[in-house]
């Protein structure tokens, strides 16, 4: 074992161990609660939720985000639901179930522990959402309903119309508000962090840089949590949010916390595809439509331009349900993307750009009518309709994959606290729960399980040695070394005066990431795409262009920040890909696959979660190693045939 | 197609006035802010300072972007955001007027960008339910009526953009406070803090400076989630039947 990866699963049953652990781990009494101080960067589902579940125990929580509101994170965006096995269905759900099917969608790169104690903790997460007044979808009987999503054969996922990420949100928020108005938690909006402060090997703080007036201000706690999100940006087309970026987790990273298998990013497989240069973002259908709609192309390429709905029933490949059986247009996203990447790469993508295949809902509507239809995605529909102009109640959607979630983030133990003590990573920040492919609503169930239901605990059995701690300063040598640090990159911004945008390096960037690092990876793409990222590196602090001043709004100075940051992950990323020489999941590398074109494992030489060590600029990074062990679960191909 | 801009500048060198600008290369499949984009690009590649706009998800959830447009919060359609709203909606030559949100309770930062933080503060006045982490029942212990949890919904779908102030005359955040007092009281979970909630939420609402309502019903209208005014009597009910039956001051 790497003595820096102790992962520090409880020992005993699988299904003993949370339990074992809550029984056992130190508390911190209440009295001692109020004298220790815990920072939040992040507002999101993960970051609002542990706020306002520290805050409730008693801790002085101070909570940061980036935006004009906690409102506004980038939860708020997920429609189609959250799983939790409650087996309010009678179908046969389970806790074992859904830890299953989480370890297997993951295609056997997650580490069991956690995920056994995220599908025990996720009746939990909705028994609470419900009693907050998060408005989910019911039945006549007033009961809650369900529906079913990728990689399960139950229905386990509760919805709240398509917006389901928004009221789950909004309840964290809430909650959130609640322990604001109380003063448990001191709220500071327009605020972002842009370094950790590192005293005597332990985490103690953040240099933050209040957007409004550029004023950089030293803020010190006991323990801090990012619950900062993804790098989907990185591609910078995803369906990211624009101010989603890595800049809390690489910054981080820089100062010592493992990033966790950065290469394994999600391409979801139902968006709207992408219509020209100027375009600045891409649109998720939620997944949930692959309930009701069908996915095809026409088997004869020359009917690509064809009018669909004059491609008559047998000429057309229905080839999701042709090739998976057993689960149909409900594979996980990995497989439903990769299927439709090698449709269009044959030549039968349709649409003018030939890159999208066809999401048909004429069956359904059918079979269930209009009313029926239009009341389970109503709301999909219409947004589709404003950015298409299509009507999808009359023809079938055009979909392509894009980049949606990051499984990769920063490498935590069971504790969620990172290779830096007293630094944790909440949700989509860190790497632990999804391995190489996340189901769908397994996001939002994460980030809420971390928050409300892990961390309140784990970070206990941390803060339990600090009651003796006292008051931390920010007047330490620390403290100073890091806002200078901060300082100086932004004037090292400032000075740039070249002839280029930083939105046009991102772009660039993408571009990059995308062709060689998206949805199909090999060798030479890989090496080439790093010496790509270096070169692109260098020209930036060459020749972007960063208008406007340091110490007033300026969005431009924010962009470049993330957009520099981002260019040294987009490289990490590659030397990921290129060292893990399988496939697994989201990462599908050309010269690992089955004869079916399926993704091929190594478990013999790569079934461990890599761990890498920032060792410099301009240093290679140093790759550590956590294996897995499977205790319960029986690692094999994974099927969905 | 080809465009003039007319657009509210201020802070920096701008002391608040509008500057137009022209674009030439506008693709009518271009959001409204990916013009804005290639309007900033332009004015970065001349080294002038782009326009400060708010934005984020550009899928019409999250509430970040804003503006005025040609008179209309979110411009010119029906229940849409502005980062939905897209250019094939515009003709080849027109002129387009955007404003930042205007309200005394919502001042500008800059250009089009304004602060909209009083909408916290009053959900942090008593828009939630009080219970901590751990307290809840199982989530089918409290059945409630599939009607009403859609009535529920529908007012808890506002995303907090602030539209509903720019569009009223009197700057009245009505529309956003009563969303928040509608979705909790129709729900069971919402009973217990009704009263508390409703007169605490109003006093802080009329703290923030936002202006009374005079049915004009312009805040419905502009709304991109097309929340309802029925909320606002609602509201007004609730407050009536609070200050009439409960000791609470």
């Amino acid at each position: 074992m790497d003595p820096k990866l102790d992962s520090k699963v409880p020992v005993g049953d699988m299904a003993e161990k949370w339990t074992h652990y809550k029984g056992s781990v130190p508390l911190v009494a209440p009295n001692n609660k109020r004298r220790i101080d815990v920072i939040i960067i992040g507002t999101g589902l993960a970051g609002a939720s542990a706020a306002a579940s520290l805050g409730e125990l008693g801790y002085n929580v101070k909570c940061f985000t980036f935006h004009d509101s906690p409102r506004r994170a980038h939860s708020i965006a997920a429609q189609g639901g959250i799983n939790a096995a409650k087996n309010y269905q009678n179908d046969g759900d389970s806790v074992y179930r859904l830890f299953y099917d989480t370890i297997k969608g993951g295609d056997y790169r997650a580490r069991e522990g956690n995920v056994h104690r995220l599908a025990e903790v996720s009746g939990s997460i909705i028994d609470q959402c419900v009693a907050q007044g998060v408005p989910f979808a019911r039945d006549y009987g007033g009961l809650l309903d369900n529906r079913s999503f990728g990689g399960t054969q139950v229905s386990r996922t509760f919805y709240a119309r398509g917006q389901t990420g928004q009221q789950l949100l909004i309840g964290a928020y809430q909650s959130l508000s609640r322990q604001v108005a109380i003063g448990n938690v001191k709220l500071y909006n327009r605020h972002e962090m842009l370094d950790v402060v590192v005293v005597d090997g332990k985490c103690r703080g953040v240099i933050v840089r209040n957007l409004l007036t550029g004023e950089l201000e030293r803020h010190a706690g006991h323990a801090v949590v990012l619950a900062t999100g993804g790098y989907g940006n990185v591609f910078y087309l995803s369906t990211n949010a624009m101010m989603c970026n890595t800049t809390a987790t690489w910054r981080a990273h820089r100062r010592g916390a493992f990033f966790g298998n950065p290469c394994y990013t999600q391409i979801h497989p139902t968006c709207i595809p992408v219509s020209g240069d100027y375009q600045s973002k891409l649109t998720l259908m939620s997944e949930s439509l692959r309930n009701d709609g069908r996915c095809w192309v026409p088997k004869d390429p020359a009917d690509r331009l064809k009018h669909p709905t004059q491609i008559p029933e047998e000429a057309r490949d229905y080839y999701l349900e042709r090739r998976y059986p057993a689960f149909g247009n409900l594979v996980p996203r990995d497989i439903a993307s990769r299927a439709a990447k090698i449709e269009c790469d044959n030549g039968k993508g349709v649409g003018s750009t030939g890159l999208a295949v066809y999401l048909d809902f004429a069956d359904s509507i059918k079979r269930l009518g209009k009313e029926t239809v239009a009341a389970r995605y109503g709301n999909l529909f219409e947004m589709y309709q404003k950015i298409t102009g299509d009507n999808p109640y009359e023809v079938p959607m055009r979909i392509y994959p894009a980049v949606h979630y990051t499984m990769g983030g920063l490498w935590v133990d069971y504790n969620l606290m990172t290779t830096i003590p007293g630094l944790y990573a909440c949700g989509e920040a860190n790497f632990s729960d999804h391995g190489a492919n996340r189901l769908g609503a397994s996001a939002l169930m994460q980030g809420l399980a971390d928050g409300y239901f892990v961390l309140p605990y784990t970070i206990g059995s941390y803060l339990s040695g600090e009651i003796r701690t006292g008051k931390l300063s920010t007047d330490l040598p620390e403290f100073e070394a890091a806002e200078n640090d901060v300082r100086s990159r932004i004037e090292k911004f400032k000075s740039l005066k070249g002839n280029q945008s930083v939105e046009s390096f991102h772009r660039r960037l993408g571009k990059i990431i995308w062709d060689y690092c998206g949805m199909a990876r090999n060798e030479a793409g890989l090496k080439k795409a790093i010496e790509m990222v270096r070169a692109l590196r260098e020209e930036f602090w060459k020749d972007a262009y960063v208008p406007g001043g340091s110490d007033e709004f300026n969005p431009e100075l924010e962009k470049a920040w993330r957009v520099a940051d981002f260019i040294e992950l987009g490289e990490l990323m590659c030397i990921d890909a290129l060292n893990r020489n399988e496939s697994c999941g989201g990462h599908f590398r050309e010269e690992y696959q089955t004869e079916e074109g399926e993704a091929l494992r190594d478990d013999q030489n790569y079934m461990y979660v890599a761990a890498w060590e920032f060792k410099g600029e301009g240093a290679e990074p140093e790759l550590h190693k956590e294996a897995l062990e499977y205790e319960v679960v029986k690692v094999t191909q994974r099927s969905y045939k | 197609m080809k465009l003039n801009l007319k657009i509210w500048r201020q802070g920096g060198r701008y002391k608040g006035e509008f500057v137009t600008y022209t674009l030439d290369n506008v693709n009518e499949h271009m959001s409204f802010l990916e013009m804005l984009d290639v309007l900033n690009e332009s004015l970065i590649g001349k080294k002038e300072e782009p326009v400060a706009f708010e934005h984020d998800c550009r899928e019409g959830i999250c509430g970040t972007c804003s503006l005025v447009i040609d008179g209309r919060a979110h411009g010119p359609m029906q229940g849409t955001t502005t980062c939905q709203v897209h250019m094939r909606h515009y003709k080849d030559g027109e002129t387009i007027v955007i404003e930042p949100f205007r309200a005394k309770a919502f001042p500008v930062i800059k250009d089009l960008v304004v602060d909209r933080s009083a909408f916290d503060r009053i959900i942090q006045s008593g828009g939630y339910v009080s219970v901590n982490t751990g307290q809840a029942q199982d989530a089918n212990s409290i059945p409630i009526e599939k009607e009403q949890a859609s009535h529920a919904f529908d007012a808890a779908a506002c995303i907090g953009c602030g539209a509903c102030v720019a569009a009223c005359p009197n700057a009245s955040a009505m529309l956003f406070t009563s969303a928040k007092i509608s979705h909790l009281a129709l729900l069971p979970q919402g009973q217990v803090e009704r009263q508390r909630r409703v007169i605490s939420m109003i006093a802080r609402m009329d703290a923030e400076g936002f202006g009374q309502c005079s049915n004009v019903k312009a805040c419905e209208a502009e709304c991109p989630k097309e929340i309802s005014v029925e909320n606002i009597a609602r509201m007004n009910r609730e407050y009536l039947s609070a200050v009439l039956t409960s000791d609470i001051a």
